[in-house]
């Protein structure tokens, strides 16, 4: 079968039941996509499929035919981070690191969506992703600085 | 583990035929957590998800029939759903978080028939039918008459959800929606409910309907406390009296979620405010 990832023609071969989270990072080796919780709980291996955040762990990838597939990797352009990650480092929004690529992705899918830049919006975007260091605080300021466009 | 895809809607049916006890598997939101778990280890899988004919919302003549594939989050956000049947829309945007809304489809929803699926309580009220096809043709089901027990269904083997008909209903003067859990998100429901209220212009009920979710192995509608408001004016003794007959229609148990005698306080404390005016809007 054949899919996109991070805009790069992909085909695989293996069984139709692995995860795409095992997938990303078993056969095309984007380990930045984690594993938390590994029952959509926690949204650490959120990617986005066809602009959509989803929990890569809940799905199968023998339904990822003709999809597109993003993951964190897909963010930053050859040397330079973007201005959501650039955010993340500014502000403090990564502690332990674990639910980061997922809230990055979350985050990043509301952004595009063009959802609304308030703290109340950016909570229920990234309401599907548990942080266990932050408090949230941090990244929530992350997400906003981002989406006004300051550095 | 056999996996089966379904390209078209002819084909899912003979697929289904030929293999009743395949699990017809759409967003994977609930069936991946079971696999990732071990217990579908052998069994057979029948993917719907291709099935561009099912994932639409197109309009009928006296409503909108929902493909079932269509997922929570293009509920919450559709227009149409938006305008006539708010409290759905409402109910699909406390399911799970974002990732899940945007997998998670309202067919799995009611073919997985967990007591706390949180747009149940709405469909109850909007008194939602759903269509049911197998490969020698189609029926359709009430809403309630879906559900046979906890994650069970009145469904055949080799029967699928194809759709489910929202009827418009009259402008209420009053609707509610209200889900309480342990957080707003990712939290399954200690109980969700969804009410309908139409009064008549000296007061008295036209109509009330309500229904509440994770107070009984289905969705329960009110009936007895709905029967006993119709044509009644909602004064103290009227309302005293409806929130005691709310007990009769539903069996709320201690689980890990909450207790018995939390569930029904309060749902009774909402379904209150409801009738008296204070929860809920025009």
């Amino acid at each position: 079968m054949k899919l996109t990832v991070n805009g790069k023609k992909r085909s695989y071969a293996g069984l139709p039941f692995k995860r795409l989270l095992d997938v990303l990072r078993e056969d095309f080796g984007l380990t930045g996509t984690k594993e938390g919780c590994g029952e959509g709980e926690c949204g650490a291996c959120t990617v986005l499929v066809d602009g959509e955040p989803v929990n890569s762990c809940l799905v199968p990838v023998g339904q990822m035919e003709g999809a597109q597939v993003e993951t964190v990797e897909s963010l930053a352009s050859a040397k330079k981070l973007s201005r959501l990650q650039s955010a993340f480092l500014e502000k403090g929004g990564a502690q332990c690191g674990i639910c980061t690529p997922g809230m990055l992705m979350a985050a990043e899918a509301h952004r595009r969506a063009g959802g609304k830049k308030t703290r109340q919006a950016v909570c229920t975007a990234v309401s599907g992703n548990l942080c266990r260091c932050t408090g949230y605080k941090h990244i929530v300021d992350s997400v906003m600085a981002a989406l006004k466009g300051r550095k | 583990m056999r996996f089966l895809r379904a390209r078209t809607p002819e084909e899912a049916l003979r697929l289904a035929e030929k293999h009743p006890d395949a699990k017809p598997l759409a967003g994977g939101t609930d069936l991946m957590v079971a696999w990732n778990a071990g217990r579908l280890d052998g069994k057979t899988m029948l993917d719907l998800s291709p099935l561009k004919a099912w994932a639409r919302i197109s309009p009928a003549k006296d409503g909108a029939d929902v493909g079932a594939l269509v997922t929570h989050a293009r509920l919450m956000r559709h227009p149409e759903v938006l305008k006539f049947w708010p409290l759905l829309a409402e109910a699909c945007g406390t399911v799970g978080g974002p990732q899940i809304q945007a997998r998670g489809t309202l067919g799995g929803n009611i073919a997985n028939a967990s007591p706390a699926g949180d747009p149940f309580p709405p469909l109850a009220v909007y008194e939602a039918r759903v269509r049911l096809v197998h490969a020698g043709g189609r029926r359709e089901l009430a809403f309630l008459d879906v559900f046979a027990g906890v994650k069970k269904t009145h469904l055949a083997p080799g029967e699928l959800i194809e759709s489910v008909h929202l009827p418009h209903p009259p402008k209420p003067s009053r609707q509610l929606f209200r889900k309480i859990g342990t957080r707003a998100a990712q939290a399954i429901s200690k109980t969700m409910m969804a009410g309908l209220l139409w009064l008549e212009r000296d007061g008295a009920v036209r109509e009330v309907r309500f229904a509440l979710g994770s107070m009984a192995p289905t969705v329960k509608r009110l009936h007895a406390a709905e029967e006993f408001l119709r044509g009644r004016r909602l004064d103290r003794p009227t309302v005293d009296k409806a929130v005691e007959l709310l007990a009769a229609d539903v069996s709320p148990i201690d689980d890990v979620r909450s207790t018995r005698a939390y569930r029904l306080r309060a749902a009774q404390n909402v379904f209150r405010g409801f009738l008296e005016g204070r929860l809920g809007r025009s």
